[in-house]
């Protein structure tokens, strides 16, 4: 039996075999085969178990943290109102402030002038971090500057933003713009030194040179890295505009929700101290959630360089 | 498709009559220890339709003479002169990983000038002369190295290059995909008429592909022996007279090994 076997496979595979096909079908054939057994099969991950394990997770926890800020109330281990108010009180606050038509208000004024001041921050770092990434010269004069001012604390500029424009939205923006521009530029400049060697010389040997090279091979390579540099870039926004929205307050400026905030310490709510923080983590979290994250993923996941676990 | 760049290359002969020439050529870099020589005096042609393998032992400077060939450095002293630009492959892929793989090989036709509304034709083409048809879509990552590097071939011949520069481009792969990637190599090169030169420490890949070895000495690099292959083809590595020729080159690339030893 065994006898059997070795001489039939001797035959489909010996020698004759190979040249009775011819060699180019052989390859063909033979190229088909390995291409077949290496090629990665990608499948995406089911609705139901992204669920189970990205969303289930991070509920229990705000559900735990809800519960245990009831008890500190219910059972008494905290029992000044002025100092921790029950979750019931905050909630009152949303749904008063939801009635008299203002939470989205709040929200809006913070939000328009944060993502605004995030775009203009967006024009201005990325050509600088170009510059700086590319050009020695720059690099040396003012990358160290550039890197420094990311430990700055954004609310610094604040009393001098005020001295030269003045309490109104352009003091805002200007806030916002010295906190965002250091971290996109950053982000930027790290993006392309990260870029693999390879990938340039290869760029180069293709015929891509001077701007085209910018274009074609640098930009897109060191994408990751700028996203990186995006995301934090949004989160220094968002903080440096509610160090001025606490700072600066004035009627002209409208109600966003750093003034929330401080209205609620001036008035001794505590409530609406609460409801201003959630308001504040809520809105930063959600713009990373519904903008920067997915499209990090996106570019992540076309390069392969999503790892699953 | 096959036949334009066929052409090409006969063009090329008619004008020049060699489709790399490397006369005297040295190259030093600056170390802390000063001046290092890695290539010494390096004369060689590389003619049209030619297959050339430059074979040597670490040190030899053979990169180093391809970074040359390439343009992507300049020689101390000595001429290179080439037809155009000559096409590259390296030992990694260095397909970019946010294209797929169809928009690597139209990247190399955008640069080279070609019209857009031909790109995607040309593309497929030269997909399908690399017997990977279905590719266009499929982003680098989902590929097999093999699959990789044969993009990177339709790339590199997306130049339409009359030399094709190859440093040790199957180096990474297994011994099954790489003795494919061989054939198909030798299947490519006859149908393009393109010029190969092809480096590599590999004795049997040297003889199995190519129709003239040139063996480097190391520290400095020169040329320390030529061999014609006068195997028809096509070879295959276990061939008789490959294991031959192959042993008795690696007796020689033995012997420049061990004079590093002698001091």
């Amino acid at each position: 039996m065994a006898s059997t076997e070795t001489t039939t496979a001797s035959k489909a595979v010996g020698p004759a075999a190979v040249t009775d096909s011819g060699p180019g079908q052989d390859l063909a054939g033979l190229e088909a085969g390995l291409d077949a057994l290496e090629t990665v099969q990608t499948v995406r991950t089911p609705l139901r178990q992204t669920l189970v394990r990205k969303v289930l997770p991070p509920l229990t926890a705000v559900v735990l943290v809800l519960v245990a800020w009831q008890a500190l109330v219910s059972f008494k281990i905290v029992t000044d109102p002025s100092k921790l108010p029950p979750p019931s009180a905050v909630w009152d606050e949303v749904s008063s402030a939801w009635l008299q038509g203002t939470l989205l208000d709040y929200i809006w004024t913070s939000v328009s002038r944060g993502l605004l001041g995030f775009l203009l921050a967006l024009a201005i770092g990325t050509p600088l971090g170009l510059v700086v990434a590319r050009v020695r010269f720059i690099r040396s004069a003012i990358g160290p500057i550039l890197s420094g001012l990311q430990s700055l604390p954004s609310v610094a500029w604040v009393p001098p933003a005020v001295i030269w424009l003045g309490l109104d939205n352009k003091m805002m923006y200007a806030v916002i713009l010295l906190g965002a521009v250091p971290s996109i530029a950053n982000g930027l400049v790290s993006g392309v030194d990260q870029v693999p060697p390879l990938f340039l010389r290869a760029g180069r040997t293709l015929g891509a040179t001077g701007l085209r090279h910018t274009w074609h091979i640098v930009l897109p390579a060191a994408l990751p890295g700028y996203l990186a540099g995006l995301k934090q870039g949004w989160a220094f926004s968002w903080r440096s505009l509610m160090a001025a929205e606490i700072i600066a307050s004035s009627p002209d400026l409208g109600v966003g929700l750093g003034q929330l905030l401080e209205n609620g310490r001036n008035a001794s709510s505590m409530s609406m101290v609460f409801l201003a923080i959630f308001l504040i983590l809520i809105v930063g979290i959600a713009i990373d959630l519904l903008i920067f994250s997915p499209l990090e993923r996106r570019v992540l996941r076309g390069r392969g360089l999503l790892v699953r676990s | 498709m096959a036949t334009t760049l066929a052409k090409a290359a006969v063009d090329g002969t008619e004008t020049t009559g060699h489709a790399a020439r490397i006369e005297h050529v040295s190259k030093s870099f600056a170390t802390p220890a000063g001046q290092q020589l890695v290539l010494d005096d390096i004369t060689l042609d590389v003619a049209p339709g030619e297959f050339v393998t430059l074979l040597g032992a670490s040190g030899c400077g053979k990169s180093t003479l391809l970074n040359l060939v390439a343009g992507l450095d300049k020689p101390s002293s000595g001429e290179i002169s080439t037809q155009g630009r000559p096409a590259l492959m390296f030992q990694e892929h260095a397909l970019f990983p946010w294209l797929t793989a169809g928009k690597n090989i139209e990247l190399a036709l955008k640069l080279r000038g070609i019209p857009k509304a031909d790109r995607r034709t040309r593309a497929e083409e030269l997909l399908e002369l690399v017997r990977l048809n279905g590719a266009y879509d499929k982003r680098v990552h989902e590929l097999s190295g093999g699959m990789r590097q044969r993009v990177a071939m339709a790339r590199a011949l997306a130049q339409d290059s009359q030399l094709l520069l190859m440093d040790e481009p199957f180096a990474a792969l297994d011994a099954i995909t790489r003795d494919v990637l061989h054939d198909e190599l030798t299947r490519i090169w006859r149908e393009t008429n393109v010029s190969v030169l092809f480096v590599t420490h590999n004795v049997r890949e040297a003889v199995r592909l190519a129709e003239r070895v040139v063996l480097l000495s190391s520290r400095p690099g020169r040329v320390a022996h030529e061999w014609r292959v006068g195997i028809p083809q096509p070879r295959r590595i276990e061939d008789t007279a490959v294991a031959e020729l192959s042993v008795e080159i690696t007796e020689q690339l033995r012997g420049e090994i061990r004079r590093h030893g002698q001091h």
